[in-house]
């Protein structure tokens, strides 16, 4: 059994236009499983703790398909080089140096970013992407979390 | 020093319990949560959450470097380690000591004292500590010798081992070589260190014991001792304090031999001195001294109306003892109940998950410490202990009675829990009469299995 690609639009339009969040999808070895962008936040988040204050709850329940209007993290040409690692970002190799890369910089995935020291050890981060960095999140010398996004890179097509 | 912002390195029900002792102290928190971690219950109550990394806990709740980093980039003054995890790794206490960072706990030196199994017993030998009959063993002859000194049935352990691993029992002595062999092979590959020693095994043994709190200056008090004989495959399932079935004589014996062990290592902070009770010979031997706080603390805190965690953070200040021993003056009776999320009906499976529904017993005289409430998530990354229940009254007729009827208020679902479980234990009369030995819950597991197989023995 295999499904065209208008076959698995289709079905996604049928889930677009359901009360349903998550479609589970069998038919003899193939399994399609399709989810809304956001039904896992509604879903793990609205029973625990009311008082959450990110997530709007107005869209959960039946408002809009969330799919095409996801923010930019969801941009699928814009590729977020997270922190492999907590500890100090740093822009350049060491103070008062040039930064490794700066906004309009063109990046190769292997392309060195920025370091991350961990007590007195250096790990380098990498662009992880082809293309041109479009944005600088991270401060240089601060303290940042293990996955959290540092820079992004407009991904060249 | 006082102690303004804490980075709590650990995650469940004990993250919860020390934030809570934070808050009414004025101390800040800052919570080091894997990425599994980041929206349970104590992410949401702490002042700040980290994510240390990923949710395997060898990428981040083990990882020394990263936690002592995230204490300096957020410039905390102080680490609480929970239990478990790094709470015993001197590894993690040297890295502060250098850094400068307070680490709630003793010091890297006292860990290492305790942790290394020969030494913490050749230390309670020293300050006169009854050690259980045996002793450190470096070739076949001389574990002949000894094992001919102390009959069998015997132990071989590792020196460091834990956890039951690299343990052998050997029933007859001519069975020594073979089972040496082995366990120093299976320690070897395990703890890379093959050194074995030899203990007489105790059947019918009894697990108390003792929570002391030392200043790091050579002063020691005790604050009663807990029963946590009721243990599967050494996992406890239920504490109680104080130890029913005690003789007055006895137990005193036990909180001066602690307080001696103790003070033997100018021990620091919060610490338990674990024994084994011969049922038989009404005789106790030192089994190891757990330099942390212990899961279940509270029943101490019950009885003594202390709060253990508010006596780290004083003691790690370097405020030193603030209660006298004559000032603790344990009253009534506790008991802790641990529920897991493991099911019972499948050898105490594992059963992590989403808890559709969580409903707690409330009450006077009861006190539930957790991080599960209805759309909480159990990982199945870390261990499976989801509450402990809680329940304290004036006897132990009484204490029994309300904990039965906190089992019973308590729904769990969406998971499996071992709250049946507990209900059996407190329905038991061997268990209701007071003084079981460890062998207890794996006679009530194998008389339950018979009676619901038909079997022909109770």
């Amino acid at each position: 059994v295999s499904l065209t690609s208008k076959e698995v639009a289709e079905i996604t339009r049928l889930l677009e236009d359901s009360s349903f969040d998550e479609l589970y999808l069998e038919l003899g070895d193939l399994k399609l499983s399709l989810k809304r962008s956001g039904a896992a936040l509604a879903s793990t988040d609205a029973p625990m703790q009311s008082q959450a204050p990110q997530a709007p709850p107005a869209s959960a329940a039946s408002g809009p398909p969330a799919t095409g209007a996801a923010p930019t993290a969801e941009d699928p040409r814009l590729h977020s080089a997270c922190a492999p690692l907590l500890g100090t970002f740093y822009r350049a190799p060491k103070p008062g140096a040039l930064p490794f890369v700066e906004v309009g910089s063109q990046v190769q995935e292997s392309t060195v970013v920025g370091i991350i020291e961990v007590m007195k050890l250096m790990n380098t981060v990498r662009a992880g992407a082809n293309g041109t960095v479009s944005e600088i999140l991270a401060r240089d010398g601060a303290l940042v979390e293990y996955g959290e996004p540092l820079l992004r890179i407009r991904r060249t097509s | 020093v006082q102690i303004r912002r804490v980075l709590i390195a650990n995650r469940g029900e004990i993250a919860v319990r020390i934030i809570r002792t934070c808050r009414r102290l004025g101390i800040e928190t800052v919570l080091a949560a894997s990425e599994a971690d980041r929206d349970a219950l104590p992410a949401k109550l702490a002042d700040r959450t980290l994510c240390i990394g990923p949710a395997r806990a060898a990428d981040s709740y083990l990882k020394v470097e990263a936690i002592v980093q995230a204490a300096l980039g957020v410039a905390a003054d102080a680490i609480h380690p929970g239990y478990g995890f790094l709470s015993e790794r001197s590894a993690l206490a040297k890295l502060c000591e250098e850094q400068g960072i307070i680490f709630i706990g003793p010091t890297a030196a006292q860990l290492e004292a305790v942790g290394d199994k020969l030494r913490a017993r050749s230390e309670a030998e020293a300050a006169d500590v009854p050690v259980v009959p045996g002793g450190a063993v470096d070739s076949v002859e001389a574990a002949m010798r000894i094992a001919r000194n102390i009959g069998a049935p015997l132990l071989v352990k590792a020196v460091g081992g834990g956890g039951g691993r690299g343990m052998k029992a050997v029933e007859r002595v001519q069975e020594l070589p073979a089972a040496m062999e082995l366990a120093a092979s299976e320690a070897g590959a395990a703890f890379g260190d093959s050194r074995l020693y030899l203990e007489r095994f105790i059947d019918h043994g009894r697990h108390v014991e003792v929570q002391v709190l030392g200043d790091g200056a050579g002063e020691v008090i005790h604050l009663g001792e807990r029963d946590c004989s009721v243990q599967r495959r050494y996992q406890k399932l239920l504490e109680e304090a104080p130890a029913p079935a005690l003789s007055d004589q006895l137990r005193q014996r036990l909180h001066h031999a602690a307080v001696r062990f103790a003070k033997r290592l100018n021990y620091r902070g919060a610490g338990t001195v674990e024994f084994l009770l011969d049922r038989q010979r009404e005789a106790f031997y030192f089994l190891e001294m757990n330099a942390r706080i212990q899961v279940e603390h509270p029943v101490t805190e019950a009885i003594t109306g202390v709060d253990l965690v508010a006596e780290q953070i004083a003691i790690a200040e370097g405020a030193g003892l603030r209660l006298a021993q004559s000032e603790i003056r344990p009253r009534g009776c506790a008991m802790e109940c641990r529920v897991n999320a493991e099911d019972p009906a499948r050898d105490f499976h594992p059963s992590p998950g989403l808890v559709s529904e969580a409903r707690w017993p409330a009450g006077p005289g009861i006190r539930v410490d957790t991080y599960i409430a209805s759309g909480s998530q159990v990982p199945p990354f870390y261990d499976s202990l989801m509450a402990k229940i809680i329940v304290s009254a004036p006897d132990r007729g009484s204490t029994l009675a309300q904990m039965r009827q906190a089992i019973a208020a308590t729904r769990v679902g969406g998971i499996a829990t071992n709250l049946a479980f507990h209900a059996a234990i407190l329905a038991d009369a061997e268990f209701q009469a007071g003084g079981v030995d460890t062998g207890f819950v794996g006679r009530l597991l194998s008389g339950g299995a018979a009676r619901a197989s038909g079997g022909n023995h109770g």
